[in-house]
């Protein structure tokens, strides 16, 4: 079949496949945790369930929300998205990984001052991609955390105060 | 989700080998449509080849051609210092497509054949012809808004979504596709099909061909080039209606033309006639809106999209006129 997708057709009705298992190495915050996992597991649910680290979230599961940012040998990405085979071997930091000796990244400490928050459930999502976005240098202007900002949303609307903490963080005190 | 076996490639040869043999099996790269699209059971891959070890992340710079492996991601490709200074066209295109962790997974290999966004593809509860052949097409008389103009069939009204794709295809970009029996290249001008009759056809390649580089010819030093999104929101959403275009002008007269317009096509849409009609004409209204006349030229509206090629027209001479006006 030239040029479509194999997948793209539809076989008929559900036909029962094996459960395929596959081992995996994930680590997570410096620790190096050795899996086996059914190869559907996508990352997000390999951190929440089998490594019970919670605090990534799932928001719609579906790429378009970024409640499950977390960060890949550095970059930030989406761990619905990810096939936690995919990530075998590769360093993976969460929200779990920020603090140190028990105190809070800039970054979280920053979110609790300026109220970034109301339910709380994008939060983890926002402070992973606001870490990653100082690093990568564009939190320069509030148009431009906006706008590489966009890829985490906020039901309750606390934009303004997500705002302002990265640019407390970012070194631009209040007045930007 | 659908199971599915798990492979690594651990050698350009080695996947497509793995996939030709098997009609079941397709490649991940960045899994931003791969994945999402097994979670809504639309693909249901039986085996399903992780390229991503794969050394094709290389972006090198040949002779005036911009060489990219199709595992370079599209932040890695917006960050590079050629296509910043010599195909601006290109980086403002990536930077306007999806959301900062999704390009940074996303290759550019995945972004040429990701899947439209039409919601009823993406369901399947409903009739599609592109995901199941001869089904109908539950677009034409449902919500399409987001559809495209230009390029539909009664089959198929649904467009295709990528930016980048639209830059590329401005300047002249091929693929160079790797299969069982060897290598090719295609030009982006041949690669997309048009839906007629087979909307579940989209492009040439072969199953099983894999794609390993893009060829980007530079634009001369000199030359305007932009890319143009009209979308709902201000970030992070698919074009309503987008324009990718490059001029050199020189001495009041415009020497090379490029245009491509993006989400009003149901492929990538490149207009000859209207770089033609460019070509060595004085850089005013009446020759933009002559270009954009030209570039919506055969444009069919459906029940909710007909807004669309004004929009469209519109997008073409502020695009022109912008480049224009640049110093
Ligand atoms: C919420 C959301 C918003 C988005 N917004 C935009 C947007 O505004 N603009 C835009 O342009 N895009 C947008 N996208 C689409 C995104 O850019 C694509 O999903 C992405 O580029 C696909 O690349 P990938 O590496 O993730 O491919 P994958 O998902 O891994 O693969 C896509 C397809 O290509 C095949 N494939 C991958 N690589 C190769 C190769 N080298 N050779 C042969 N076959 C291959 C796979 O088998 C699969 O069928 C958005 C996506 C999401 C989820
Ligand atoms: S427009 Fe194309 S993709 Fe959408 S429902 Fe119709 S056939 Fe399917
Ligand atoms: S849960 Fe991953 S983007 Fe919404
Ligand atoms: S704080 Fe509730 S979704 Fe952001």
């Amino acid at each position: 079949m030239d040029g479509s997708a194999p997948q793209a057709r539809v076989s008929p009705g559900p036909q029962a496949r094996p459960v395929v298992r596959v081992p995996v190495v994930l680590r997570v915050n410096g620790t190096e945790h050795r899996i086996e996992v059914d190869t559907r597991t996508t990352l997000l649910d390999a951190l929440r369930d089998s490594l019970k680290l919670t605090g990534t979230k799932k928001g719609c599961d579906q790429g378009q929300c970024g409640a499950c940012t977390v960060h890949v040998d550095g970059k930030r990405v989406l761990s619905c998205l990810t096939l936690a085979a995919s990530a075998d071997g590769r360093a993976v930091r969460t929200i779990e990984g920020l603090e140190q000796n028990g105190t809070p990244h800039p970054l979280q400490e920053s979110f609790v001052k300026h109220d970034g928050l109301q339910c709380g459930y994008c939060t983890s999502g926002q402070i992973m991609s606001a870490v990653a976005l100082i690093e990568e240098g564009r939190a320069g202007s509030d148009d431009d955390i906006r706008e590489f900002m966009s890829g985490n949303l906020c039901r309750c609307g606390a934009y303004p105060n997500i705002v302002a903490a990265i640019r407390e963080v970012a070194g631009r005190g209040d007045d930007a | 989700m659908r199971s599915f076996a798990y492979v690594r490639a651990t050698t350009v040869d080695h996947a497509v080998a793995e996939v030709t043999a098997d009609p079941d099996a397709t490649y991940l790269a960045g899994g931003t449509t791969q994945v999402d699209l097994m979670k809504d059971e639309v693909f249901r891959p039986g085996r399903l080849v992780d390229i991503t070890r794969l050394p094709l992340r290389d972006v090198t710079s040949d002779n005036g051609t911009l060489v990219v492996g199709a595992l370079t991601t599209m932040e890695e490709l917006a960050a590079h210092e050629v296509v910043a200074g010599r195909l601006p066209l290109v980086r403002q295109a990536l930077l306007l497509g999806a959301s900062p962790q999704l390009r940074h997974m996303a290759t550019l290999g995945g972004n040429l054949l990701q899947r439209t966004r039409c919601r009823y593809f993406r369901d399947p509860g409903v009739a599609c012809n592109k995901r199941e052949p001869g089904a109908g097409c539950s677009a034409v008389d449902g919500f399409n808004r987001m559809h495209a103009v230009l390029g539909t069939s009664p089959a198929c009204i649904a467009t295709h979504a990528s930016d980048v794709a639209v830059a590329l295809l401005a300047v002249g970009a091929s693929v160079r596709v790797r299969g069982q029996d060897g290598e090719r290249v295609v030009p982006l001008t041949e690669f997309y099909r048009v839906p007629g009759s087979t909307p579940h056809v989209e492009n040439v390649l072969a199953h099983g061909e894999l794609i390993t580089h893009l060829e980007i010819p530079l634009l001369p030093p000199g030359a305007r080039s932009g890319y143009l999104k009209v979308r709902d929101r201000a970030s992070y959403e698919f074009a309503l209606a987008s324009v990718a275009a490059a001029l050199v002008i020189d001495d009041g007269r415009i020497r090379a033309a490029h245009l491509a317009l993006g989400g009003v096509g149901t492929v990538p849409w490149h207009v000859p006639r209207a770089e033609e009609l460019l070509r060595d004409a004085a850089p005013d209204a009446e020759v933009f809106s002559a270009a954009a006349e030209a570039a919506l030229s055969g444009a069919v509206a459906q029940s909710g999209n007909g807004f669309k090629i004004e929009l469209g027209r519109r997008a073409v001479v502020r695009m022109l006129s912008t480049l224009a006006e640049e110093s």
